[in-house]
């Protein structure tokens, strides 16, 4: 019989079998973020390319309580996580970071773009603030069409400084629409800190002006984030009505692959203040709750690793020997 | 003439417009603390300090409004598109209020204010990120569209802008950031608006171009030229004002003529000046126009793709010769 266990919120039990599955996708998600930075290196993966290490608790936290397909997810050009989580094939992400015809996007958006509609998935967006005008209108879909179905907007805290965000954020409050906001507060915007992008840092707050019920959630603790989360469907699901998350967390790498390699992500913020959020790492620190309560113990951990590794390496060796797409297929999409 | 990289002469252009006029000031996301996305402001921030070194936050209408608003208010403003594409989140400022307010004032207000970053397609940067789109700007009436391909254009034509009244489109071209060139370093020396330059004389067929494009027209005429093909190619050097003098003393030359651009070619620039050259010089054309453009598609990432959709040397190369034909 599967063991149960309790964890800080009172009604949340989580099972032994899921607690080893979201411990599986942070890792996945961290390893498939490493490789993919070496194989940008190896001149496989070109464009922009940003990664999520230090983010994982926001997508293993939210993504696995959603019903895929049924509810929808958008977010932004950090979207590698988030395609993994929604059951998006590591194959098929790689093969799009790789630009090739079995990418998930058919080698057409490349690492910004990660996009799977069959299972709900509407795709990563390049431009900050882009998806939260079109998370008003999923959830007024979702309103017209009937049921308890939930759209989940991810979005920076640099993108709550955009126009289109306030004026969307504004109808889904008029409205009433099923949205989830899940603000990824990881402290800056490129090289802006929050404290210098706005004069009111309380997003929480800038919620409730636009008549949006939220809270402030440490993004750092997969549990927090999970219960949060929970707490936040059943509203919606009940009420029909949107909540937001501010979810703070940090980036342990540079914003994207520019600023990783040159360290200027340094002319931000110090080493050692990078150091001190790594000693909160949500993987890290799930795995030290996981080993205490004997679920996990090293050479687990270790199998874990070995059949993750397995995955990325499999993922990479099949984006490899993918095909291009044909140079025919140009013109293909332009129109439906 | 000290050699300096085509960044940095936008750099110094804006540092030496700071230090001749103090109504001048940049702002933008990234341009100051950070250094600059592509390092143009590198430096400014310790130069000239906060007041005149402002950084926003990722707000295009904030931006474009500050700017615009300044500038009617007797401000000089410098802001920054981080890149262009996302001027798209400000078009309505832009169109509607900086092209307009000195036409809509009857003359009475100026809107001195010059919107730069940079432009231009390509590194698998993919849709929404790798795109050029002078012709938008250039179609609305109020703006001056600049877009320089040397280093020395890049100060030059930048001094003008900023010393324009009008609003200025002053687009960049992010793969000509590291070029390197010699470049004026006298304060004031200005390249005038409505000037194209003849960057290679030539009989046979007139290549027409701008910003990067220039690139590959002269690289396309260097291989002709080993065929007994001489190209004469022309820098616009700005959209708005359209120097079509240049470009019809040319073609009375040479009546022939390949327009190369890297934006798409539907209703684009290569579409306008191949127009004027038939109301313009309809008689001397010995063959029909060509256009060189970007293929009209959002821009695929994958690499195969992406350089199937970017045009290049070889396919001015091939143009050529279809007017030759
Ligand atoms: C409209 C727009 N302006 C500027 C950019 C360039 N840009 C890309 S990411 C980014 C920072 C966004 O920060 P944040 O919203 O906090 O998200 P994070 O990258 O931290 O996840 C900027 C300025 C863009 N993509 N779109
Ligand atoms: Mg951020």
């Amino acid at each position: 019989m599967a063991r149960t266990i309790a964890v800080n919120s009172r009604e949340d039990h989580i099972k032994t079998e899921e607690l080893q599955e979201l411990y599986r996708l942070m890792l996945l998600i961290r390893r498939f973020e490493e490789s993919v930075y070496q194989k940008f290196h190896e001149n496989k993966i070109g464009g922009y390319l940003h990664r999520y290490d230090g983010q994982e608790a926001l997508v293993a936290g939210v993504v696995p309580q959603l019903r895929l397909p049924g509810d929808y997810i958008l977010c932004t050009y950090r979207d590698h996580a988030h395609a993994l989580a929604c059951g998006t094939s590591p194959r098929a992400v790689m093969a799009e970071l790789m630009g090739r015809a079995t990418g998930c996007a058919g080698g057409k958006g490349g690492s910004m773009h990660l996009i799977d509609p069959d299972r709900g998935f509407l795709g990563g967006d390049g431009i900050v603030g882009g998806p939260v005008p079109v998370a008003l209108g999923v959830g007024f879909a979702i309103k017209y069409r009937g049921g308890n179905d939930v759209c989940v907007v991810y979005f920076g805290d640099g993108a709550m400084n955009q126009g289109g965000v306030h004026e969307s954020m504004n109808m889904i409050g008029l409205y009433k629409l099923p949205v989830l906001f899940i603000l990824e507060n990881n402290q800056y915007a490129m090289g802006t800190a929050v404290s210098r992008s706005t004069g009111q840092p309380d997003f929480v707050m800038k919620a409730a002006a636009h008549g949006i019920k939220g809270e402030k959630v440490n993004g750092m603790d997969l549990f927090e984030v999970r219960s949060a989360t929970r707490r936040a469907l059943k509203h919606i699901r009940d009420k029909g009505e949107s909540y937001f998350l501010e979810m703070s967390c940090y980036r342990f790498v540079g914003h994207g692959i520019g600023d990783d390699n040159t360290k200027a992500w340094t002319t931000y913020r110090s080493e050692q203040e990078v150091e001190e959020w790594k000693k909160k790492d949500p993987l890290l620190k799930f795995q030290a709750y996981l080993e205490e309560k004997g679920i996990l113990d090293p050479a687990k951990i270790a199998k874990i690793e070995e059949q993750i590794h397995e995955e990325v390496m499999d993922a990479i060796q099949f984006a490899e020997s993918s095909p291009e797409p044909p140079l025919d297929s140009l013109y293909d999409h332009v129109y439906s | 003439m000290p050699k300096m990289r085509y960044q940095q002469a936008v750099r110094l252009a804006m540092t030496e417009e700071m230090e001749r006029d103090p109504n001048v000031f940049v702002c933008g996301e990234e341009v100051g603390q950070y250094q600059g996305t592509y390092r143009v402001t590198e430096g400014m921030l310790d130069k000239f300090g906060a007041k005149r070194v402002v950084d926003t936050p990722i707000s295009e209408i904030g931006i474009a409004g500050l700017a615009t608003g300044a500038a009617m208010a007797g401000l000089r403003p410098v802001a920054e598109f981080m890149t262009w594409s996302f001027a798209l989140e400000a078009m309505d400022q832009l169109v509607n209020h900086a092209a307009k307010i000195t036409y809509m004032s009857g003359g009475r207000i100026k809107c001195p204010v010059v919107f730069r970053g940079p432009a231009g397609v390509g590194t698998q940067l993919s849709a929404q990120h790798s795109q050029s789109m002078e012709s938008w700007y250039a179609h609305a009436p109020g703006f001056k569209v600049v877009m320089p391909y040397s280093p020395q254009d890049a100060k030059g034509l930048l001094k003008t802008a900023i010393r324009d009244d009008s609003p200025v489109i002053f687009m960049e071209h992010a793969g000509l950031y590291g070029i390197q060139d010699e470049v004026s370093d006298d304060p004031d020396f200005c390249v005038p608006f409505g000037q194209a330059i003849v960057r290679r004389e030539g009989k046979d067929c007139s290549l027409i171009s701008y910003s990067r494009g220039v690139q590959m027209c002269l690289k396309a005429a260097e291989t002709l030229s080993k065929d007994g093909i001489e190209c004469e190619v022309i820098d616009l050097r700005t959209l708005v004002p359209l120097d079509m003098d240049t470009v019809v003393k040319s073609v009375n030359k040479t009546h022939r003529a390949v327009v190369a651009q890297e934006e798409w070619k539907n209703v684009s620039i290569g579409s306008e000046i191949a127009a004027r050259i038939y109301e313009q010089a309809f008689d001397a054309m010995d063959a029909p126009i060509e256009r060189v453009a970007g293929a009209d598609v959002p821009m695929p990432y994958a690499k195969n793709l992406e350089r199937a959709a970017i045009p290049t040397d070889t396919d001015v190369v091939a143009a050529v010769k279809r007017t030759l034909a």
